[in-house]
């Protein structure tokens, strides 16, 4: 086993890119929150982007590797040690048998991701390693003592081997061509997303949305709240849904809704007015109308905002 | 701007920047536009353009989902603008034999209500031919209607905090199987020891959206 979990923190979960096509069946897609870090993180190590990591909650997370491996932390920022010792954020490091990985609370963002070459390697279910709080499907939270696998490394596919970080972000494609065994080279056949900020939670974050199908369902001065105000984040929000708080919205049409089918990023609103937006875990149909849908490019930033942090709506 | 397309029988409503909802006069019609786009009843069929990743039925809708790097929204909406209905069983959706134990819980508090004797319900709940309409509260479960109304009972004032996983219910004009124990407040006539739901198989689910399902006394 490549990795012993000394503890787990507040929750720490195994998830890769989602589990799609199964939401006629009941199943929602689940898959990292912020996808574009753990993909950042995967590419690091020389992983397929859709390997599975770790998505790692409020930090907490102490990790004790078994054998020797090269591992990338990506997306929300903070102290992140390797036997005491800070490391930098996205990029690659490589950890001896023995070490000890400790995760801070983070000072931006919400969530952690940590890739380990070879990737996590737990079994999959209906094509992904993901694990599912609504339905329970996938790998349990991780538990302290638990052990987790580490994948094998597909030779020849990394961005990074033998080294102990990545060479400059900007390398452009084959900047390493040509280097042999591959010491620290950037294969030509990835390129690495940028590296975006993890958000401040002092500051609003901003996500655009579209007008959803149930929009005609509220009066005109509900999309403006809507779109004008700032809301924010409750701390009931989790992988399932971002609730959110803020002056409510009105619907004008009081009938119920038969059960339909709902979209990631849905911004569902119940009666009370104040509308959750759906994340990767939620439920695939759903009674409540939707007035708008944020645009999944923004659903990462999402993925990130932590309780009370104030949210804006583009319209 | 935002009601794309309104025909007599299907409205195409915006979802985001990758999903289309589609908006049916009933359930009856949401069954047969599902078989449409799905051709073998399953979620993205063999009809299904590539880059469609779900097609969810609902009460009244069908909701598409795609990926918009691998097929256009244009493409999409023409897709779901120009499927044809597949009306009743003829080629599309299994049939399947859910093999049950009559005599759950609520067996004869169900039939005083529908002011029948238990066995004559028993046979009417067999007799019938169910069609899976669609998923919904956990996965595996699956709403089934039939042509007629006579099994329509009312929910339970109270619902279960635990109901075991295998039981067959009935409420509104829906009969269904809990694929796993969970809360609910279905009238429980029977149960089944039927697999309704295991992730580890490449086809998890007993019963799809589709399907045509028969009930008979194990």
């Amino acid at each position: 086993m490549g990795i012993v979990v000394v503890n787990p923190g507040p929750l720490t979960l195994v998830e890769d890119l989602g589990r799609h096509g199964w939401a006629s069946l009941g199943l929602s897609p689940s898959g990292a929150l912020d996808r574009q870090s753990l993909r950042l993180a995967n590419l690091l190590v020389g992983n397929p982007a859709e390997a599975a990591g770790l998505e790692i909650l409020l930090g907490g997370l102490r990790l004790r590797f078994v054998t020797a491996s090269t591992v990338a932390v990506a997306g929300a920022e903070g102290i992140v040690t390797l036997n005491g010792a800070e490391i930098p954020l996205n990029q690659a490091v490589r950890v001896a048998p023995g070490a000890v990985l400790d995760f801070g609370a983070p000072l931006f963002g919400l969530r952690y991701y940590l890739a380990a070459q070879g990737g996590i390697d737990v079994p999959k279910l209906l094509g992904s390693r993901s694990t599912d709080m609504l339905s329970g499907e996938g790998p349990a939270p991780l538990k302290p003592g638990g052990q987790l696998g580490i994948g094998r490394v597909s030779v020849g596919n990394g961005l990074v081997s033998g080294t102990d970080s990545v060479p400059g972000h900007g390398s452009g494609p084959g900047a390493g061509s040509g280097a042999g065994a591959g010491i620290g080279t950037i294969n030509s056949a990835h390129a690495l997303p940028a590296i975006r900020r993890a958000p401040d939670p002092g500051r609003a974050i901003t996500a655009r949305v579209d007008r959803g199908p149930r929009a005609d369902w509220f009066d005109d001065d509900s999309w403006r709240r809507l779109v004008s105000q700032e809301w924010t984040l409750s701390p009931d929000s989790n992988r399932i849904g971002a609730r959110l708080v803020g002056r409510p919205l009105t619907q004008t049409r009081l009938e119920e809704l038969p059960s339909e089918g709902m979209v990631l990023g849905a911004l569902q609103v119940p009666p009370s007015g104040l509308p959750t937006v759906f994340l990767a875990d939620h439920p695939v149909t759903g009674g409540y109308p939707v007035i708008a849908v944020v645009r999944r490019a923004d659903l990462d930033l999402l993925g990130q905002a932590r309780p009370g942090q104030r949210i804006r709506f583009l319209g | 701007m935002w009601r794309l397309n309104r025909s007599p029988d299907r409205t195409l409503l915006p979802c985001g920047d990758s999903a289309f909802l589609v908006e049916l006069p009933g359930l009856a019609a949401v069954v047969a536009y599902y078989r449409g786009l799905t051709g073998a009843g399953t979620s993205a069929g063999v009809s299904a353009p590539p880059g469609i990743i779900d097609v969810v039925p609902a009460a009244r809708t069908v909701l598409v989902t795609f990926d918009p790097e691998t097929i256009r929204p244009s493409e999409v909406r023409n897709w779901l603008e120009s499927a044809e209905p597949a009306a009743g069983v003829s080629g599309s959706g299994r049939e399947v034999t859910i093999e049950v134990s009559y005599g759950g819980p609520d067996l004869a508090e169900t039939a005083q209500l529908l002011g029948m004797s238990e066995a004559e319900m028993v046979t009417l709940h067999t007799g019938s031919e169910w069609t899976a309409a669609f998923s919904g509260f956990a996965p595996g479960f699956v709403y089934l209607v039939t042509t007629h109304e006579r099994l329509r009972v009312p929910r339970r004032n109270t619902p279960r905090t635990a109901v075991p996983a295998g039981s067959v219910g009935l409420a509104g004009e829906f009969s269904g199987v809990y694929p796993r124990s969970s809360p609910g407040g279905w009238q429980l006539i029977g149960t089944t020891t039927a697999a309704l739901w295991d992730a580890s198989k490449a086809e998890p689910a007993a019963i799809r959206p589709g399907d045509l399902v028969r009930f008979v006394e194990a």
